[in-house]
């Protein structure tokens, strides 16, 4: 498709990448040429984080594959904000099906492109947590054993948002939504469920896991232009806030990401055929309360009545995945 | 039309009977049709296996209730199964055994039937012999072709080399060849006596 | 060139020679056997340039087809029973995008209790997913409806399901006349996408549509559907001058013309019904028989034409609307509606009961004497003293227990397909 000219506003140093420096070394959403593959005019909440990684993500791959690419997407907030009828935000052919189908959709692309000999065209799969982790999961561990030739992206927001943020399989512990809400001593959703979809996908010893958040706009194009060098099936699972869902200031989303990772309780890494091959280290390491004191899903844990043994919970976890992962600052281990 | 059924055990080949039987009547420019009654696959268990043979086309899909053969792979069957349900007394028979029908508790059902027209044949041993495993369901046929006329011993051994690969096929060729023999044999001893 | 063949290899040849680019598939009886002929054919190469998905559910099977074929494939699946209901949510999602996808169903009923027999209990449950629903009545029609539905399919850019006897059909050996490469080809052209998935063109397909236009978008599918009804006899007599035989098309009448009392079914069931039709009219009885080929769309007018004559209608149908009664019947009725006629709703064939020419016979001798009530369901062969047994027993205690169950032990049998 052609490229256009768009307009770039500086929103600080580490997001829009920085046009200060040498063309070659901007980040793509630095770029004027950048294919804008998810374009303005969609109806995303303010401040939404899977808006902001979806055209991430997809103008990244576009940039990868020289704008041969082809994307699924499953039924989610991401696909209802984007094509409301008869306009769609979407620069590049797209095709959304079901709920729970889009890895098998994205592998039936695949395959098509295959038979066609159209080996160039890629194709990427994407999804909220809810259709990856939840009602997609079947269909994602089959695409991944099959090894199909499909980037599928997963935008965490950890729960149900399009239905009005009920928990899904990635909704953290403590965390108060529409059927998990805090009453009496619940702590919130409950401590000891939940699933690690990259782990599970590096257990099927796929080419390439990666995860990232939508704070660090160049480690992110990294990951996708790797993996777009891959053949085979690959999972990226993207860390992004949802304002409305989590109570959190739409100007908080990229704040929110950062101190995900910087507190431990998201681990940033990679991994190749079922090893980790490399891990973001935290810049500057925080307590999870400063992660969880700006979201009003957590407010229970802060307000008259304060629990700081779930917050204590809470911190167990950021370190297991910090010791888990290696994540300590170079020299602080 | 003439009907046959099948009866074996899971393992005998039973339905493989019926569908070569109804391919060695097609080449023989009749129309057929074989299916089984269908169940889950499981070794031992009584199979029942079907084929039509008619000079127009067959359209009709019913099991076959009253056949006009009837080829039991294992009489032992007799103790769960009613082999001989619709069967009337025109109708052909041939059982697979080295013992006699009297010896199998068979004798007073095929006194139904003409004598002439009832025949056994130690199949399993001849597919051991032939085959070098105890799969009764070719040499029967032989045996089949042998009693009724129905379809050619050569027409069941063309379809039986198309159907199985070098050595099995060959070997299961012979061991029609020596039932459909046998057979002929015992019923030049029926026209003797 | 004639050959004898089982019905599940014959559609795997016919499907291969339509050429499908991409075949996703997962294992159910009593349609397995086509899907491992068209794995064997993939991989020796007689089924060139297509790929072949082991998916992990039927749900993916279809999913998989929805997305090679909005990239622009010739996509196929096959299925039966549990696996079509597990399809459900993509069946309804492939004909609203409009993808010319096909499917071989091999019919079974539906459980519980599960059963792995013939009925046509997966198809009319999924009648109203906007997928064409052609019915084979034999093997040769199987492999005939394969072709033309590949060519529907594509004119009209809408799902095709062929639909054949689980078993009766695609496990019987029969004789059928396959067509060569060069005659499918010559019949079906290449796949030209109405919608494609291009990076040269890039276009959104599935976007969310609201109240200002989805009853149009539904419209449009309504129309598009019908239009199949003046599709379909083109392309069965195109058919028919390509191919040299007559298969497909909306209805087959049998002997209709001067009938007074005709049988109305769907499926393998129907050469049965024709050999007693013969056999009636031998006796002097004005029977005759009409075949429904296309069940959706309701070929409303083709219906009521060819019984325009009749003073009976008897419908005997492989499945029912629990708790209402015929679902082909409740489409005759409105098909003949202000026709003087009475209509029967006869349920036959449940989960692998053969439907005998014996109890067609009895039927019709019933319905002929004016025995059977036109305002009730009947059931083919019903055993009423198993089903009184069982309400009786159930009636003492506070924990019946399984009415399946109970009835297998009081019948002293096994779930044996031996049923005759």
């Amino acid at each position: 498709m052609a490229f256009q000219e768009i307009k770039l506003y500086q929103t600080g140093t580490f997001v829009a990448g920085n046009r200060l420096l040498d063309p070659d070394q901007r980040s793509v959403q630095a770029r004027t040429g950048r294919s804008n593959t998810l374009t303005s005019g969609h109806r995303a909440c303010r401040g939404c984080g899977e808006a902001l990684g979806a055209r991430y993500v997809l103008d990244a791959a576009m940039r990868a594959t020289d704008g041969r690419l082809v994307a699924v997407n499953s039924t989610g907030c991401l696909e209802v904000f984007s094509t409301p009828y008869p306009e769609s935000s979407w620069q590049l052919p797209w095709l959304h099906s079901l709920f729970g189908n889009g890895p098998a959709v994205a592998a039936g692309v695949a395959a098509a492109l295959k038979a066609r000999g159209l080996d160039d065209v890629r194709v990427v799969g994407q999804a909220g947590d809810g259709g990856t982790v939840d009602i997609g999961f079947g269909c994602l561990s089959g695409m991944f054993e099959r090894n199909d030739d499909v980037l599928f992206v997963c935008y965490d927001n950890e729960g149900y948002m399009n239905t009005g943020v009920q928990r899904s399989g990635a909704t953290p512990p403590a965390a108060s939504t529409a059927n998990t809400k805090a009453l009496g001593d619940q702590p919130g959703n409950v401590f000891g469920q939940g699933k690690s979809v990259p782990l599970i996908a590096m257990a099927h010893e796929i080419p390439y896991v990666a995860t990232a958040t939508v704070a660090e706009l160049r480690d992110l194009e990294a990951k996708v232009e790797k993996a777009m060098t891959f053949r085979g099936a690959r999972y990226l699972h993207v860390f992004v806030p949802c304002p409305l869902g989590w109570g959190a200031d739409s100007a908080d989303t990229i704040r929110l990401a950062r101190l995900a990772k910087e507190s431990g309780i998201f681990p940033v890494f990679e991994a190749e055929a079922g090893e980790v091959t490399a891990v973001s280290r935290i810049r500057r390491q925080v307590p999870v309360e400063d992660y969880l004191r700006p979201q009003r899903r957590y407010a229970h844990l802060f307000g008259d009545h304060p629990r700081p043994d779930l917050v204590a919970r809470i911190q167990d976890r950021a370190d297991r995945n910090i010791a888990r992962f290696g994540l300590l600052p170079e020299g602080d281990e | 039309m003439f009907s046959v059924r099948i009866h074996g055990r899971g393992g005998q080949g039973a339905v493989t009977a019926a569908e070569l039987l109804s391919v060695a009547a097609f080449a023989e420019g009749r129309h057929a049709q074989a299916f089984p009654t269908f169940g889950s696959e499981r070794t031992g268990a009584p199979v029942v296996a079907f084929c039509r043979i008619d000079e127009r086309p067959i359209r009709l899909h019913e099991p076959i209730t009253h056949p006009d053969a009837l080829i039991v792979q294992d009489p032992t069957l007799v103790h769960q199964v009613d082999l001989f349900a619709g069967i009337g007394s025109g109708g052909y028979l041939v059982v697979n055994t080295s013992s006699t029908l009297d010896a199998l508790g068979l004798g007073d059902l095929a006194l139904r039937l003409d004598p002439r027209r009832v025949v056994t044949v130690a199949a399993t041993e001849i597919a051991r012999e032939h085959v070098g495993r105890p799969v009764p369901n070719v040499p029967l046929l032989g045996a089949f072709a042998a009693l009724t006329g129905q379809v050619s011993l050569a027409a069941v051994c063309d379809a039986v080399r198309e159907r199985f690969p070098a050595e099995l096929g060959e070997g299961n060729v012979r061991a029609a060849e020596v039932a459909h023999e046998q057979v002929l044999e015992q019923l030049r001893t029926y026209a003797d006596a | 060139m004639r050959s004898q063949v089982e019905g599940s290899q014959a559609v795997a040849r016919a499907v291969t020679l339509c050429r499908p680019q991409v075949i996703a598939a997962y294992p159910i009886s009593p349609q397995t056997h086509i899907v491992e002929s068209l794995s064997d054919r993939v991989r020796t190469g007689e089924l060139a340039g297509c790929e072949y998905l082991m998916v992990e559910s039927e749900f993916g099977a279809l999913s998989a087809c929805i997305g090679a074929s909005g990239a622009g494939a010739r996509a196929y699946t096959a299925t039966s029973s549990q696996g079509l209901l597990f399809m459900a949510e993509a069946l309804f999602n492939a004909s609203g995008l409009g993808l010319p996808i096909v499917m071989t169903l091999a019919n079974r009923a539906i459980g519980a209790p599960i059963n792995i027999w013939n009925d046509h209990s997966d198809s009319m449950a999924m009648r109203d997913s906007g997928w064409i629903q052609l019915f084979a009545e034999s093997n040769q029609e199987a492999v005939d409806l394969h072709v033309q539905a590949f060519r529907l399919a594509e004119s009209l850019s809408v799902p095709v399901m062929v639909c054949m006897d689980g078993f009766v059909l695609t496990h019987a050996f029969e004789e059928v006349d396959l067509p060569t490469q060069e005659q499918v080809d010559a019949f079906l052209p290449p796949l030209v996408p109405q919608q494609l998935l291009d990076p040269d063109d890039p276009v959104t397909i599935g976007a969310m549509v609201g109240p200002e236009a989805f009853t149009e978008v539904k419209y449009l599918m309504h129309v598009k559907q019908m239009a199949a009804l003046d599709e379909l006899p083109v392309i069965a007599a195109e058919f028919r001058a390509a191919f040299g035989r007559s298969s497909g098309g909306l209805v087959k009448p049998y002997r209709t013309d001067d009938a007074e009392t005709v049988v109305v079914a769907l499926g393998s069931v129907l050469g049965t019904i024709e050999d007693v039709v013969d056999t009636m009219r031998d006796e002097g009885h004005c029977v005759g028989a009409l075949g429904i080929t296309c069940f959706r769309p309701w070929p409303a007018a083709e219906v009521r034409e060819a019984l325009a004559h009749a003073t009976r209608v008897v419908v005997v149908e492989r499945a029912f609307a629990v708790g209402a009664g015929g679902i082909v019947g409740q489409n005759v009725r409105d098909a003949t509606r202000g026709l003087p006629l009475e209509a029967y709703d006869v349920v036959a064939g449940l989960g692998g009961r053969p439907v005998t020419r014996a109890s067609l016979r009895r039927l019709l001798d019933d319905v002929l004497a004016e025995r059977l009530d036109p305002t009730a369901l009947h059931f083919l062969d019903l055993d009423h003293a198993l089903v009184q047994r069982e309400l009786e027993r159930s009636r003492h205690g506070h924990r019946p227990g399984p009415h399946a169950e109970n009835m297998l032990r009081a019948l002293g049998t096994v779930a044996s397909g031996a049923y005759e």
